[in-house]
């Protein structure tokens, strides 16, 4: 038994590692080799020698931290950062308090079209990030707009949605309006996964169901509300094709309103790749800290109340 | 089954059906929750709304009439799409379907294989690889992007359909997600069986395993083919051909060109009607095969 064992186990030996070859290749190719090549070049710049033409005369030298320092210095950078701050302020508290209150809604007894409308919530996740932008943006300019039509017609002011303060909440709300389905729907599940005795006992004593879902439903699903915090805040740091899109229709969008943005100018509009590199490097970086702190926050918090 | 538990167990329909036996009207229908769900269907269907009646307006119409009153001139907005650049809108419709399609099927196989493997074998260095593909979820587009168009570059590929699709094959999501509805859908004593069988472990993997886990992949495919079809960034950085971008990226060049000529608004808008409907048409015709419970990791086999 044991060396006929031996024997079958031989060939299984190999095969975990022949079903893994292809994602193997595909994150050196794509993964590991990108990361690495962009830290090499954010510590590199170009050295240009005489009039910088003819081969040679332009050669990668080793630069230290000179791109790092540089992009802390640089206002754009920074000037961009506070931005998408701002904008994911406003974006993950409203967008999961919504899906939130959605999937509490969804879940609780005797709601009617809960099929319907679920679907219809979830339905902006199919919709591309540039396409959403767009229809926004054209529901955002005065000329076709349904909000200024009733505005006008009322006699009320007209605010430019796309400048200032209100491009803000436009940007937010484009992004607010692709994401709550998504995640209302993750909160949803872990909803209908908690088993139904779990709110007979409270029901029983004579519990209301605004008291059941924050004191009982609210706590069970913590864990998939924290999941979503994290995803939600790594995709808000990441925004770029909404604020992209809108840049045709308003001055108000640079062309380095968010990190990401100033990212790509950098390396295909002014073509200086190493800076560029540098800055992806600490955008990665920062991601990272804020995602991973408030993960470590969260699970502290979940300690001390299982603790307490 | 899995796959259907969003579906199943719809709270609501389970209430109204208990409620049937209970006399008062107002007692049978929760007003503040539908009320609510009913407003956020109508926010979100709203610019769904707006754009199905936009497109159905000629250049005049759309300044002149009220939004959401319907226009006359579909048939030609959709015409002058059509002669945008001899066709090049179709052109980026079929692309789209080619990058989200093939990617999205070369990416559920690399899950499967990947998932499979991370959830049956014990073997050294698993979770260590586990832990640095899931880790690629966490990198921003934007620090692999760059330096794979340079690396691209190198390779003589930019600007190539290869340029998009390849990037796009691993997706540490759908490993994982493969990872989590193997380990709970694929028993342990299955494989075991086959193996005293004396099947090879391609065939168990083949013949046993890969049916048992057919619901799961075919959400990791909708799952990447959504992420595929709506990827900007990266055809944005690796293309300029525009015979090859895929829709997004060209309602964004149809955008740019046509802001600041209103004349072409109703293209803009005809065009991004006609992209969100594949979409649209595919996930309300798939959803019930979508097993949505897997994002939360609520697997219950």
């Amino acid at each position: 038994m044991t060396t006929a064992h031996r024997r079958k186990s031989y060939g299984v030996k190999g095969a975990p590692y022949g079903f893994l070859l292809p994602a193997t290749i595909l994150f050196a190719l794509f993964f590991a080799l990108p990361i690495g090549y962009a830290v090499w070049l954010s510590l590199h710049k170009v050295r240009v020698v005489g009039l910088g033409l003819g081969s040679g005369a332009r050669s990668e030298v080793w630069a230290g931290v000179e791109n790092y320092t540089d992009a802390f210095t640089d206002s754009e950078l920074l000037d961009g950062a506070l931005r998408v701050l701002g904008y994911g302020c406003i974006v993950v508290p409203v967008m999961l308090g919504l899906a939130l209150l959605f999937a509490l809604m969804l879940d609780s007894d005797r709601v009617r079209l809960a099929p319907f409308t679920r679907l219809a919530i979830f339905l902006p996740y199919a919709i591309p990030g540039v396409v959403a932008a767009l229809l926004w943006g054209f529901l955002y300019l005065p000329d076709v707009s349904p909000f200024y039509y009733v505005l006008q017609k009322l006699g009320m002011p007209q605010p430019d949605l796309l400048d200032g303060g209100p491009l803000y909440l436009a940007l937010s709300n484009i992004a607010i309006w692709g994401g709550t389905g998504f995640n209302m729907i993750v909160i949803y599940t872990a909803l209908q996964a908690v088993p139904a005795e779990v709110y007979e006992a409270a029901k029983l004593d004579g519990a209301t169901p605004l008291q059941i879902a924050l004191r009982i439903k609210i706590p069970m699903v913590a864990p998939s509300l924290v999941l979503t915090f994290f995803f939600s805040i790594i995709a808000t740091l990441q925004v770029f094709s909404e604020p992209t899109t809108l840049k045709p229709l308003t001055n108000s969008v640079s062309t380095t309103w968010s990190p990401l943005m100033k990212v790509y100018r950098d390396a295909f509009g002014t073509g200086d790749v190493h800076q560029a590199a540098a800055e992806a490097v600490i955008i990665a970086l920062a991601t990272l800290v804020l995602s991973f702190g408030f993960l470590r926050g969260a699970n502290r918090r979940n300690k001390q109340e299982a603790a307490r | 089954m899995s796959s259907l538990a969003v579906h199943q167990v719809p709270s609501a329909a389970g209430a109204t059906g208990a409620a049937r036996g209970r006399p008062p009207l107002r007692r049978r229908i929760a007003l503040v929750p539908t009320l609510t769900l009913l407003l956020g269907a109508l926010y979100c269907l709203l610019p769904v709304a707006w754009v199905v009646i936009a497109s159905t307006k000629s250049g005049r119409e759309l300044f002149t009439t009220f939004t959401f009153l319907p226009g006359t001139g579909f048939a030609d907005n959709l015409r002058d799409l059509d002669a945008y650049r001899d066709g090049v809108y179709w052109q980026w419709m079929g692309n789209s379907a080619l990058y989200a399609g093939l990617g999205a099927l070369l990416s559920t196989c690399v899950s499967a294989f990947s998932g499979y493997a991370l959830a049956t074998y014990r073997f050294r260095g698993r979770e260590t690889m586990f832990n640095i593909l899931l880790a690629g979820v966490l990198m921003p587009p934007i620090i692999l992007a760059v330096p794979q168009y340079l690396l691209m570059a190198k390779a003589g590929l930019t600007d190539s359909y290869w340029a998009v699709l390849l990037p796009q094959v691993l997706s540490p999501y759908g490993v994982y997600l493969a990872r989590i509805y193997a380990a709970a859908a694929v028993p342990d004593d299955v494989v075991e069986a086959g193996r005293m069988d004396g099947a090879s472990e391609w065939r168990i993997f083949t013949r046993i395993a890969l049916p048992m886990m057919v619901p799961g992949l075919v959400t990791v495919f909708l799952f990447q083919f959504v992420a595929v079809w709506n990827n900007f960034l990266l055809p944005y950085i690796m293309l300029s051909d525009d015979e090859k971008f895929p829709i997004t990226l060209g309602l964004f060049t149809l955008l740019e060109q046509g802001a600041n000529t209103p004349a072409l608004y109703t293209l803009v808008i005809t065009g991004a009607f006609l992209a969100v409907i594949p979409l649209v048409a595919l996930f309300l015709v798939v959803q019930r095969f979508w097993s949505l419970d897997l994002l939360s990791g609520a697997v219950k086999s």
